[in-house]
């Protein structure tokens, strides 16, 4: 099919919602326009809405806000609504936690079977009437899609806490404000290790990351290889991806380890299913030959992926990862409500 | 020397209309699916005619669809694009071509084609339209990122 990009100024998802480049940063920011007041309104959705220069300035404030201890008065009064319809607690957390330490509050929709969805009404109904009532919206879905349309519905901000095997655009932000405190992101060696098929955090992570001209390092079970669209898409991007057997044969090449979990679910039994999560477990002995800066990242929660034994290892930086989860979603917050 | 190339076979295939349009140059075998992208069925009121695998000047086969007492808009035409890039469309008035034009794939395609991705929210009932964007890969899902590369033909709505 014929190439119709426009690069500098094109209508991407919606008549009223606009990817613009700005100024000379080449800002990448998705808003939708209020037809009426003219007025814009951010998203965050994908992490593919974001360039290069839009990440560092979102990682910038996070680091900023840690300096200053996690607490600002920035969004004072500012009411967050939490919509989720899948359960996460821990992401739901932070974002709580998040708007609390910007001095501002969440509604949040108790249990997913009180809440009207489960009465029949549309999302974008429940999205109508919830944006009249808080100030942005934070919201977690089973269906891959639901918060562009939930952003497409919304008179005020949407932030996309994950939606189905989609996007988690708040877990890659936090990932790579994890590895920037320890290295400069720009050319790492990084290694994806476990579920790469269906590890949408592991999708969403590589294609940041091939902004940062990293080197990706992968390892997986038979059948849980990184889709071969998403590598194409990868190495057109320029990002060279190198697959191994074993972590014994990269261990000694990465900078950061990138763990994630293997659900039971995808093997036919239980033993094959240990069988590959014990061959693919991290240990203190597969890191004796690991680079002394490496860190070993996780999205949590893990299962058997990690030996607690390594938890007291420098290398382990899942729980500071976890912790970042603040911060980053402050800076998030900041970003589309201020 | 007019109907030198297909018009003898088309001729007796099908009658001569008075105001409408002749989708000509449909790429063989791909009329009916042109005839589906612009929303025509059983029930909408148009008179059709439909010609397929019609013997054309360079040998190759090709559709021909006409319409009575219809003009296409742009963005109908363009949609045909999608399945037949080398379509031309007839614009008839009292019998005679007043204007021919060829197709243009569109940017931005909603409606038509249905998401293949069943985890996607614009297969639910939700009160949106599928929304596509085209790209030099095929057709990408606006809502979840799925892309369409082959076969778009079994994916129209
Ligand atoms: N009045 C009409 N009714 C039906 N079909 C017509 C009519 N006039 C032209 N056509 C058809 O429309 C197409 C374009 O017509 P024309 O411009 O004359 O020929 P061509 O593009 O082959 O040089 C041809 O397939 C022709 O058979
Ligand atoms: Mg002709
Ligand atoms: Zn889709």
């Amino acid at each position: 099919m014929k190439s119709q990009h426009h690069l500098n100024f094109r209508v991407r998802l919606f008549q009223c919602q606009i990817v613009c480049e700005i100024g000379n940063y080449g800002r990448k920011e998705i808003y939708s326009y209020n037809e009426a007041g003219g007025m814009r309104t951010r998203h965050i959705i994908s992490i593919k809405d974001f360039d290069r220069d839009g990440i560092d300035r979102l990682l910038d404030q996070a680091e900023e806000i840690d300096r200053e201890h996690g607490r600002s008065d920035a969004l004072n009064g500012k009411i967050l609504a939490t919509l989720f319809f899948e359960p996460s607690t821990r992401t739901r957390m932070s974002f709580e936690s998040a708007i609390a330490r910007l001095g501002g509050s969440t509604l949040s929709v108790g249990s997913v079977d009180a809440c009207s969805m489960a009465k029949g009404e549309t999302l974008a109904d429940t999205i109508r009437v919830v944006s009249g009532y808080a100030d942005a919206i934070v919201i977690r879905h089973p269906k891959e899609g639901a918060a562009r349309l939930a952003a497409e519905f919304s008179t005020v901000p949407v932030i996309n806490a994950g939606d189905g095997a989609g996007q988690h655009p708040s877990q890659t932000l936090l990932d790579l404000y994890t590895i920037r405190q320890s290295m400069p992101i720009e050319g790492i060696d990084i290694a994806l290790v476990g579920d790469l098929r269906y590890g949408r955090t592991a999708h969403s992570l590589a294609s940041a990351l091939s902004l940062y001209r990293a080197r990706l390092h992968t390892v997986s079970p038979n059948g849980l290889e990184l889709p071969e669209t998403l590598a194409a898409e990868l190495r057109e991007s320029g990002m060279e991806i190198i697959p191994h057997d074993t972590i014994d044969d990269l261990i000694s090449d990465v900078d950061v380890l990138y763990v994630t979990r293997v659900q039971r679910e995808r093997f036919p039994d239980t033993a094959s299913y240990f069988n590959v999560t014990s061959s693919y477990r991290i240990t203190p002995e597969i890191l004796t030959n690991a680079k002394k800066h490496l860190i070993v990242l996780h999205p949590l929660p893990r299962v058997d992926e990690i030996d607690p034994r390594v938890d007291d290892l420098p290398h382990a930086r899942y729980f500071e990862q976890s912790r970042n989860g603040v911060p980053v979603r402050m800076a998030m917050l900041m970003e589309v409500m201020r | 020397m007019k109907n030198q190339e297909t018009g003898d076979n088309e001729g007796l295939l099908v009658r001569r209309i008075k105001n409408g349009t002749v989708i000509d140059h449909i790429d063989g075998g791909e009329a009916l699916n042109v005839v589906k992208i612009l929303g025509i069925t059983g029930t909408t009121q148009e008179a059709l005619s439909i010609a397929t695998n019609v013997q054309s000047r360079n040998m190759e086969r090709k559709d021909i669809v006409k319409l009575t007492n219809r003009e296409l808009s742009k963005e109908e035409v363009n949609r045909i694009a999608l399945i037949s890039p080398r379509a031309t469309i007839n614009i008839i008035r009292n019998f005679k071509v007043v204007e021919k034009k060829g197709v243009e794939i569109p940017h931005l395609i909603e409606g038509i084609v249905r998401c293949p991705n069943p985890g996607c929210i614009s297969n639910t009932n939700e009160p949106i339209r599928s929304r596509f964007e085209v790209v030099p890969k095929g057709l990408h899902c606006c809502y979840c990122d799925w892309m369409i590369t082959k076969d778009l033909t079994s994916n129209i709505i």
